[in-house]
């Protein structure tokens, strides 16, 4: 493959698709599948054929477009969306084509859960077919890799990351130029490039949908990266609970290898990169990146003592680069568009967009991708358009198990790294949980807590044990058992786990804990001294 | 290269220490006469970090870091027992009490328990935490040993010694967390374990008595390891 | 007396051997591709069981202790057969947040089993998940691979009913 080769591609690719006028696109990814939107599709493919418009029109199926929670989804060339689509509408719709919207399923996208959005990471989400390489290819894809390839050195690969000011979306947020050049100066006979796709944070579903929208561009990244670092073999590490993905990801590699764009002697520059797909089982800590590591080994994922950091000593020891999806997914457009471009979306610090799992006691619940620097008021009240059924806003909570709940008084914080750990809560992944005046702010942190304690992997005292007497004291408070005495011995576990666990998991445990008890003392207070909860939750629990 | 970079300058608890470079903290201490707790760690047996009892503080990182696991480096200023740690170690070792079932007064290690000692020389006398007291079984299939689950810490020696100085691995863990076990095979008696070889090896390195010989009562079981670094001192020989 | 040769006898004659023969050879024929393995035993045979886990562990020249630990360490894994019908329950933080545990209590009353459990004659197995990815749909509840979302107490009832009543 030369860069001409893949602009020929291109070319045909965009040639066919002009030639047929009309297109519907429906979004086969996990959301709109479980409302039986792939019904929706054979439908609507039925009903083309069946009316002999071949030619003129075409349905394909494409990845998310984001409004998950009024799926199906359907659109059509002339960018009309359609909500709640069945498989009867099909003629409708069909109809709408050369008239008037059906105006009963129409969505406009004026609306500022579209407006407010900016796409880098989710452009090709919604558009293009996820299982067809010529679709990504015509959408510039592998574009990006040749301009690598073919124009640059790996030094000037990553110092184009570093200048971009891209950090990690895995949830530390740690700079990627500066891991990239870590790696790439590591002594190592072989290196590794690790796609960490383990998404563990129970409310959040960024990297799946990427990986079922857009695999390629992930791909592209790693290729990118081990370029950089002078790795020759990938893994791509993914839940087993994701079967979509993996499906995609493995016609995704083998699309790439037929066209030479991945294997041995890469576009004929000597380059070569393997990629292999990991499965997870089910354990949360394994997106901890020494814990992935023993897993991809074949072992127990129990994480280790860093330093040494997977940079200098990784899979078999060998420098290893782990970057999380999101991340890979910022490369290619970062190439192809520079990094001055990049640099000027976002903060100081937090370069870029990033895309949130907008979901809970929110009207609009969905992926959205937004500019850093956004406040979490124009995300959950514009975007998410606001609480439903006349309720009040109580918390938003970000970075799952190892992040906080923030209260309405910190709305308007910009959505930057920093600013989200000083309010003691963290950017993490992109889980983003709306909850309103019904939720209980105790019991949530209880729920977390009985995530970390059985997610624990149990080799270090302070997460194993610690995690569970915790977890005893915030059921006791829900219970309404506990006493003050509790409350003051639940701070102290909460500084020692914190501060001797081995891993990020039991160093994060306590963030829903702590974070609560500096928004919402008044309602642990409430539960301990007045058996009351003040959102209903406790009480029901009691005489239930 | 000059000989200097083999040789690292560093100050635990205010005492100037020479270091051969990657050795660890805890190495250093040790030839030094500097104690430092510690549980899951054992000379002669690989490095897990796991029990956290040797946390130190190192002036300028942001966190604490485990002696056991970590390489000295040029002019490192180590503190090891500041109040703060010294609280810490507290909570931990309180932990381990009540997670399982200790009850020194009936237990074969009586007195000459890693767990026991530790309690006393930080001068924990009541927990605060509440008991936890779970349902655990002890395995006397073996004909000559005992497995105590009550008395287990997970510190994981047993299952060190096993892999990496008998060969045999028949010992590892099972589940997660607060569920997790050590366990024989496949989670059988141990009597019946095919890949045992009876050397006992893994009952001389449990530092509580959750691994005895038969037939000891009360205080009876004093471990010896005096093979440990003896054995590992005649297989550095013979590579 | 068991021998150990230098490849382990094939546990039975069932042709589903000859997946994990080849995935096991894909995998290196060493331990690292124990938990690959482990899957396709999991997913050929719908659980693992004392004699797969055997097997593999002397194909890889894993130690039996090993295996076990890694087979349960993964909650993915399970040692037990299903049952014929299987319901898992979203825990997620959106499904938490919109009532999911209720939906668990129902279950557990209906069923009087606990998650991870099955019923004694077979039917039903109830299991708990950590977020389907439809956070937006949320409560969601899988009834044997399909999704349903914005789960009440009653349809879960009604589901239930349904089944049994196919099966008598
Ligand atoms: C308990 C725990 C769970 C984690 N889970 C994930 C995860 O699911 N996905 C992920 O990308 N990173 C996860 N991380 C962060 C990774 O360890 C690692 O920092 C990240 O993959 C690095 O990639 P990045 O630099 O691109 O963010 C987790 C960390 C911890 C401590
Ligand atoms: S001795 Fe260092 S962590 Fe246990
Ligand atoms: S939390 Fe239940 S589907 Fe995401």
């Amino acid at each position: 493959m030369t860069p001409e080769e893949l602009e020929e591609i291109r070319q045909n690719e965009l040639e066919a698709q002009q030639s047929v006028p009309q297109r519907i696109h429906v979004c086969v990814a996990a959301g709109c599948l479980s409302c039986q939107s792939e019904a929706v599709k054979d439908a609507l493919t039925r009903e083309v054929d069946h009316r002999g418009l071949g030619g003129r029109c075409k349905v394909k199926g494409v990845g998310c477009m984001g409004l998950c929670s009024e799926g199906p989804l359907v659109s059509t060339h002339s960018g009309q969306l359609y909500q709640h689509v069945t498989a009867a509408d099909a003629g409708k719709i069909i109809d709408s084509l050369d008239a008037a919207p059906v105006s009963r399923l129409a969505i406009s996208t004026d609306i500022p859960f579209f407006e407010r959005q900016k796409k880098i990471v989710l452009e090709n989400s919604g558009t293009i077919d996820p299982e067809r390489i010529e679709e990504y290819i015509a959408q510039n894809g592998y574009r990006a890799l040749m301009r690598a390839l073919t124009e640059m050195t790996p030094q000037e690969v990553i110092a184009e990351i570093t200048a971009s000011g891209l950090r990690g979306r895995g949830g530390a947020g740690y700079p990627t130029g500066l891991k990239w050049g870590t790696v790439a100066k590591a002594p190592g006979a072989q290196k590794f490039v690790v796609c960490n796709a383990d998404e563990g944070d129970p409310g959040a579903f960024m990297d799946r949908s990427v990986l079922e929208s857009d695999p390629h561009r992930v791909i592209e990244g790693m290729l990118i990266a081990a370029y950089a670092v002078g790795a020759s073999e990938g893994y791509i590490y993914v839940r087993a609970e994701y079967p979509l993905a993996i499906k995609r990801l493995k016609t995704a590699i083998r699309q790439a290898e037929r066209l030479g764009l991945l294997g041995a002697d890469i576009c004929g520059t000597g380059f070569k990169l393997r990629i292999d797909l990991r499965l997870g089982a089910g354990a949360f800590v394994c997106g901890e990146e020494t814990a992935l590591i023993a897993s991809i080994e074949g072992k127990r994922g129990t994480p280790r003592s860093r330093p040494p950091y997977p940079a200098m000593a990784g899979l078999l020891g060998q420098p290893t680069l782990i970057n999380n999806v999101e991340t890979f997914a910022n490369v290619p457009p970062i190439l192809r568009n520079g990094s001055a471009w990049y640099a000027q979306i976002g903060t100081e610090k937090s370069k870029g967009t990033k895309v949130f799992a907008l979901a809970g006691r929110v009207r609009n619940t969905g992926l959205v991708e937004v500019p850093m620097g956004i406040s979490l008021r124009e995300i959950v009240f514009d975007i998410g358009g606001g609480i439903p059924d006349g309720k009040q806003f109580k918390a938003v909570q970000t970075g799952g198990p190892s992040g906080g709940c923030l209260p309405a008084e910190a709305l308007d914080m910009p959505v930057e790294y920093e600013s989200l750990a000083q309010a003691g809560s963290i950017m993490g992944s992109g889980g983003m949980i709306v909850m309103d005046e019904s939720s209980c702010m105790v019991d949530v942190a209880r729920y977390f807590m009985d995530f970390c304690m059985t997610e624990s992997c149990g080799k270090c005292i302070p997460c194993r044990v610690g995690t569970y007497q915790m977890h005893r004291i915030l059921t006791a408070i829900t219970e309404m058992t506990a006493t003050e005495q509790d409350l003051k011995l639940m701070e102290e576990l909460c500084d020692l786990v914190k501060n001797t666990s081995l891993c990020g998991l039991g160093q994060s445990a306590p963030n829903p804990v702590l974070s609560t008890l500096k928004y919402f003392l008044d309602e642990y207070k409430a539960h301990v001294h007045e058996h009351r909860c003040l959102a209903g939750v406790c009480q029901e629990k009691a005489t239930v | 290269m000059s000989s200097t970079d083999h040789v690292k300058t560093l100050k635990i608890d205010g005492r100037d220490c020479s270091a051969r470079a990657g050795e660890t903290i805890l190495d250093v201490a040790r030839e030094n006469n500097i104690p430092i707790l510690r549980l899951c760690e054992l000379e002669g047996l690989s490095t897990v970090g796991a029990c956290r009892l040797c946390l130190v503080e190192i002036k300028g990182a942001r966190k604490l870091l485990p002696a056991c696991a970590t390489a000295v480096d040029e002019g490192m200023e180590v503190t090891t027992n500041s109040e703060r740690l010294q609280s810490y170690r507290r909570m931990i070792v309180e932990m381990l009490f009540t997670e399982g079932n200790h009850v020194c007064s009936v237990c074969v290690s009586n007195g000459h328990c890693e767990l026991q000692a530790m309690a006393q020389t930080l001068g924990i006398t009541h927990m605060h935490l509440p008991y936890r007291y779970p349902k655990k079984q002890v395995d006397a299939s073996h004909e000559r040993f005992v497995l105590d689950h009550n008395r287990c810490i997970l510190c994981t020696r047993c299952v060190r010694v096993c892999d990496e100085i008998e060969g045999a691995h028949t010992w590892d863990v099972m589940g997660r967390g607060i569920d997790s076990k050590v366990i024989t095979d496949l989670n059988q008696p141990w009597g019946s374990s095919e890949s045992c070889t009876g050397c006992g090896k893994c009952v001389h390195v449990c530092p509580t008595g959750a691994l005895f010989e038969k037939g000891r009562s009360v205080a009876e079981m004093e471990k010896r390891r005096q093979f440990l670094p003896y054995l590992t001192l005649m297989r550095e020989e013979r590579q | 007396m068991v021998t150990y040769g230098s490849k382990p006898a094939l546990p039975s004659a069932d042709k589903r051997w000859k997946l994990v023969d080849a995935t096991m050879r894909k995998a290196g024929g060493n331990g690292r591709g124990l938990i690959e393995t482990l899957h396709t035993v999991q997913e050929a045979f719908g659980y693992l069981d004392e004699d797969a886990l055997r097997y593999v562990a002397l194909s890889l020249r894993v130690p039996l202790s090993r295996a076990y630990g890694v087979a349960t360490f993964y909650h993915f894994f399970t040692l037990k057969p299903g049952g014929r019908h299987t319901c898992v329950i979203c825990l997620g933080t959106a499904c938490y947040i919109k009532g999911a545990q209720h939906l668990l209590e129902t279950m557990q009353q209906t069923l009087s089993i606990a998650p991870g459990e099955t019923t004694p004659d077979g039917e039903v197995s109830l299991l708990t998940a950590r977020c389907l990815g439809s956070c937006g749909l949320a409560p969601a509840v899988v009834y044997d691979q399909e999704v349903a979302g914005k789960v009440d107490p009653a349809s879960l009832r009604s589901h239930l009913e349904k089944w049994a009543h196919h099966d008598s």
